[in-house]
């Protein structure tokens, strides 16, 4: 490296803590989000929804609806079933009604639509129009859905004799029983993980716009995926692709809540399209919360076979997943219980078997999102519960246990107890850092003392290792799409760039940190990259962004696509030094001759030259992309540790420290790093202590609204103390990231409910499900047992 | 937020309001800081056909003191106010240490405390504080002032002894006789949220005695319950380690709390007891607590 070479951290490059470049407009309220889009002759849509949870609609008369001065159109099933849109497809290859036409399953599923003047009107309509219903016995969770002579949701299905939506199985299972059979000890668990939403601040809305002069139909909507949609837009309407344009403006949140596509979307389009106008179409909170994609809602059951000296054996699972009325997971997997068997991952455990089985119930559809890459948080929660319970059966120290168990550094690349390889991580180092940081020698004997004054002290570790970065084209894929990503990189003559790709941020900061990554690449400032997301006309094709991929697949198509530009620019270098290719050096920012160092070239003065200067021959300009089909997922570590009080007498539990040690490769932006793992660990103790969707015996939605939905607030939320000195660059990416998104998310609710169950230690108590309301802990105290969590919620009745 | 249609007023004075309310009967609504009320009409739980915001009248924004010590609140005083108000912090500790734990402070900039009696929530905090400490509510309407004791006024859940026609004016709570001590403790389950259960105790202490006592709870009945047994078993006495643990028990026990959610009725009866021994064993010596548990 010369004198001359950039500054990385000055241009904003790798490693540099940059401000969000996105942040300026959405803290003036200068962001432009769907509902800040207004087009000319613009109508508005509302949905009428169920306020029964299971019923036969006996009829829907729309005609006092019709007669409100300002209504264009009221939609209902048999209208759309005209047009076979009636039911659409899912991502998870079944079927969902878009508007109901013989029966409602679940409480908010749409029934109806009014297309008029304003919201207000289109409300007013809503409530004129008159639904007949039958009320049908209700089905809150497995067990039910399971029961002998329960009522078949999914009657509308041919070969659908009761409400099992699949089964499936992954592992060795003669391999796992024998290791049983060895056992000196066989631990045991079962919990539930509660439903929970992913709740971004914004909900979902589009704004179809048909225009039958060019017949284009262009829609603005919150996707995390705008080809996706655009693919099944054209699949589903059977519209000419190159006519379909997809807009995702600034999104307000995400979390996987936006990758499905809703009959709110396809009630607009359609909407469009007969009345050529525009459709504007905003959910409001509470048809977000009892509708769209929620997350998690599954019965873990699962027992590990130990030996007395503290090795794991083998370890057998068995989820119960309950997907609602229709199953409509949005994940890309080939594996039926998504990325469920990435279940302890990190740990050396020589046979596992692992049986799933779905079902249907009557509640709103969905199942992976929130922040979660497909129902790992679901595995990691189980794994470090389990490995919990073990130790305690086992009568060893938590740390001490996971460290034996642990895959050790150099056994890289491992084949986990399900089959996936994992290639990189420092796992006792991780480990080490954290115990560390919370004192955890002095710990056991601060919690003895406080016993002795009638206070409960406990401390929870939890681990993670995710699969994140879908996916490699194998095995992972939507509706036959594979999961690889996209950029594509125009530098201008000025050595300025645009760079766009095919994933759609929502509040990550794509926007910062890609061009962070092409000043890495090229030493161009980041300042001098734009970058553009989510318009399916000017962006490549890509999966979009959710499940942590976007930096393991998106972001390394962004150093692919300049390490293209940078080859050709290093032919122009030699041109204007006028050297062979072979005789030029690269240093960050400029090129130069290998024999003459002070002779270069600016990465600069290579762009202006690709306009204005090329050799003979060459094509001009300085534009690429790349597409990336990543070689396999990468495999984020972390280490979560929680101290909390519990007060016996109200059940009220206080964290007292937590410590976060993640290890995601190498941090582009690290302040955007921090930013991602105190969210997700907010998340995790939102989950741990009190958020949740559950349903009364009638299919009522509990939590259709943020008085009971709860998200923390600044009150609650506890300090956290995070951790970035372990780095184990992921050795397939191209500048070694690994996913970080949803780390803290996943990983982060098992550390506070084991804290809780350790500080009641010698009572008994192996279980308590989330939230971990002090309700529940009380109970648990007062009776000495489990408590459980699962629908539908306890009443006096 | 799409409500139904809605007629909307803003009269400048008390006899305009009224008259208006007169003229919508039963189909207007009085709205103050609209923290119950506009949500409830988001929803189109509830849709008025008339609103008569009283924000405009004059003279309503007030906290003051009589000459005898009766403390008076008027009906456009924000909760936010009373959460500062250097008056009650001296003469009403109970109510300026409940005052922070309702809502949240984007709620308590705008919501009101004779609104909030008024809405009549089982779960609103300041029923249960003006309830322990005896307080009574002022009504304006065609026929002049009347004044109505708070535990007449809260007439069932969201119910209020209000004709159609008229408007709360104030809130009075009577002047102590004794030094004021007790507190508020909330369970809930996050900033912003309802009690779960909430307590209310207001004592008033002579010499070691408890001269007057009042306890009131929040979230375990159809509405506000006024604990008149276990206040009872306080007065003419010193708090004594037996007169804690009686208290709490008959509290306990005039709780009427369902099994939902937020927990079994068993716990929520437990929590209450819990509390009102908890206030109480730090009431000795004058002290005010109030808490919130999340
Ligand atoms: C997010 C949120 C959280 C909350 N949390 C809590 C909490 O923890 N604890 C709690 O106690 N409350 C809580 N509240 C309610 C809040 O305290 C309200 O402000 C209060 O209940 C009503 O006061 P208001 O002035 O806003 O009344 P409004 O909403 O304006 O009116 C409420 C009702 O009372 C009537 N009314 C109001 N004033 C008068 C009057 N002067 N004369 C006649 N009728 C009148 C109205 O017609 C209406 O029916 C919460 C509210 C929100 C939105």
């Amino acid at each position: 490296m010369t004198s001359q070479a950039v500054d990385e951290i000055k241009i904003g490059g790798l490693g540099a803590s940059r401000k969000r470049v996105e942040d300026d407009r959405f803290i003036r309220g200068k962001g432009n989000y769907t509902d800040d889009i207004t087009l000319p002759g613009m109508l508005h849509m509302e949905i009428l929804r169920s306020p029964l949870a299971h019923a036969r609609i006996k009829s829907i008369d729309t005609s006092r609806a019709w007669e409100i001065p300002g209504v264009h159109l009221v939609l209902t099933g048999e209208m759309m079933a005209t047009r076979n849109l009636a039911w659409m497809p899912t991502l998870s290859y079944d079927t969902q009604a878009v508007l109901a036409t013989d029966k409602v399953r679940f409480q908010g599923q749409e029934v109806a639509c009014v297309i008029a003047d304003d919201p207000y009107i289109a409300k007013d309509a809503c409530e004129a129009i008159d639904v007949e219903y039958e009320p049908l016995p209700v089905i809150v969770n497995p067990m039910q859905a399971l029961a002998e002579g329960a009522p078949v949701i999914r009657d509308d299905k041919e070969n659908q004799p009761d409400n099992v939506v699949f089964n499936w199985e992954v592992g060795d299972k003669a391999g796992t029983d024998a290791a049983f059979a060895q056992a000196d000890v066989v631990s045991r668990l079962a919990l539930h993980y509660p439903r929970s939403h992913p709740s971004p601040i914004e909900c979902c809305g589009s704004i179809a716009d048909f225009n039958r002069a060019t017949s284009k139909l262009t829609v603005y909507m919150t996707t995390q995926a705008p080809h996706i949609i655009r693919a099944a837009v054209a699949l589903v309407a059977e519209l000419p692709e190159q006519m379909i344009r997809i807009i995702s403006p600034d999104i307000g949140g995400g979390f996987g809540n936006k990758v499905p596509v809703y009959p709110g979307y396809v009630c607009s389009i359609l909407a469009s399209i007969l009345l050529e106008r525009p459709v504007k179409w905003i959910e409001d909170k509470s048809g977000n919360l009892i509708s769209t994609g929620f997350a998690r809602d599954i019965y873990l059951d699962g027992e590990m076979a130990l030996r007395k000296d503290g090795k794991i054996l083998a370890v057998r699972m068995h989820t119960e997943s309950d997907h609602g009325a229709f199953f409509s997971d949005a994940q890309p997997s080939k594996f039926k219980i998504g990325l469920m068997h990435s279940a302890f991952a990190a740990y050396d455990i020589p046979h596992a078997h692992l049986t799933a089985r779905g079902t249907y119930t009557n509640k709103a559809p969905g199942g992976v999102a929130y922040r979660c890459s497909f129902r790992v948080t679901e595995a990691m929660f189980f794994q470090e519960r389990m490995v919990q319970s073990a130790a305690t059966d086992l009568g060893m120290d938590q740390a001490e246990f996971r460290r034996m168990n642990f895959v050790k550094d150099d056994d890289f690349p491992h084949r986990t107890p399900f089959g996936f390889l994992t290639d990189s991580g420092q796992y006792a180092k991780c480990l080490d850092v954290g115990l560390k940081a919370i004192d955890y020698e002095n710990f056991r004997a601060r919690q003895a003392e406080a016993r002795k004054r009638g206070k409960l002290l406990g401390l929870g570790i939890s681990t993670m290792t995710e699969p994140l970065g879908a996916g490699n084209s194998r095995e992972y894929d939507i509706l036959g799409i594979k999961m690889f990503d996209s950029a594509d990189l125009k530098v201008h003559m000025t050595g300025k760039a645009l760079l766009r790709t095919g994933a759609r941020g929502q509040g990550q900061g794509h926007e910062t940190t890609w061009a962070q990554i092409v000043a890495h690449e090229l030493g161009i400032p980041a300042q001098d990259v734009v970058v553009e997301e989510g318009d399916t006309d000017t962006a490549p094709f890509g999966m979009g962004t959710y499940a942590s991929r976007s930096t393991p697949v998106a972001g390394a198509a962004v150093a692919m696509v300049s390490r293209k530009i940078r080859a050709k620019a290093r032919r122009l270098a030699a041109h204007l030094l006028e050297v062979s290719e072979e005789d030029v050096e690269w240093e960050l920012g400029r090129f130069y001759v290998r024999s003459a160092p002070d002779r270069g070239v600016t990465i600069q003065e290579c762009a202006m030259a690709a306009y204005s200067n090329m050799p003979d021959g060459m094509e001009p300009g300085l534009e690429n992309t790349a597409y990336y089909d990543p070689p396999n997922l990468t495999w984020p570590f972390a280490v979560y540790i929680v101290t909390v009080e519990v007060d016996p007498q109200t059940g009220v539990w206080d964290v007292l420290s937590m410590v976060a040690v993640d290890d995601c490769g190498v941090r582009i932006n690290p302040m955007i790093v921090e930013g991602q793992i105190m969210g997700g660990l907010t998340e995790a103790y939102a989950m741990a202590s009190m958020q949740f969707i559950t349903f009364d015996a009638e299919g009522n939605c509990v939590g259709s609204n943020y008085m009971d939905y709860l998200l923390p607030t600044a009150w609650e939320t506890p300090g956290f103390e995070l951790h970035s000195e372990v780095v184990t660059p992921c050795p397939h990416h191209p500048i070694g990231a690994k996913g970080i998104g949803e780390c803290a998310a996943v990983g982060g609710p098992a550390a506070f409910v084991n804290a809780v169950i350790d500080a009641l230690d010698g009572m008994g108590v192996r279980n308590i499900d989330m939230p971990l309301l002090p309700d529940r802990v009380w109970e648990a105290i007062t009776y000495r047992r489990d408590v459980s969590g699962a629908p539908p919620v306890r009443s006096d009745d | 937020m799409y409500p139904s249609r809605f007629r909307y007023e803003a009269p400048r004075s008390l006899d305009e309001a009224v008259s208006l309310l007169r003229e919508g009967g039963d189909d207007a609504k009085v709205l103050a800081g609209g923290q119950s009320l506009v949500p409830l009409m988001k929803l189109r739980f509830a849709s008025p056909e008339l609103i008569v915001d009283i924000n405009n009248l004059p003279g309503l924004d007030y906290e003051k003191q009589d000459a005898d010590g009766t403390i008076r609140i008027g009906a456009l005083r924000r909760h936010a106010s009373l959460e500062r108000s250097e008056l009650l912090k001296s003469r009403q500790p109970v109510m300026a240490a409940a005052a922070p734990l309702i809502a949240d402070p984007i709620v308590r900039n705008r919501g009101t405390l004779v609104g909030s009696l008024c809405h009549a929530d089982p779960q609103g905090d300041w029923a249960s504080v003006v309830t322990a400490l005896g307080g009574q509510v002022v009504a304006f309407g065609p026929g002049g002032r009347r004044t109505i004791p708070i535990t007449g006024f809260v007439s069932g859940p969201f119910q209020n002894a209000l004709a159609p026609d008229e408007i709360a004016i104030e809130a009075v709570i009577p002047a102590p006789k004794g030094t004021p001590a007790g507190g508020y403790l909330k369970l809930e389950r996050r900033v912003g949220d309802f009690a779960t259960v909430g307590v209310a105790v207001a004592l008033e202490m002579s010499g070691g005695t408890v001269i007057r006592a009042g306890i009131a709870l929040t979230g375990v009945g159809g509405s506000t319950i006024s604990a008149g047994e276990a206040a009872q078993a306080l007065t003419g006495g010193p708090l004594s380690a037996q007169s804690i643990a009686q208290a709490a028990d008959l509290a306990a026990g005039a709780a009427n709390p369902r099994t939902d959610h937020r927990g079994s009725a068993e716990y929520k009866r437990h929590m209450v007891k819990t509390f009102v021994a908890r206030i109480l064993s730090r009431a000795d010596g004058g002290a005010t607590v109030a808490e919130r548990a999340a």
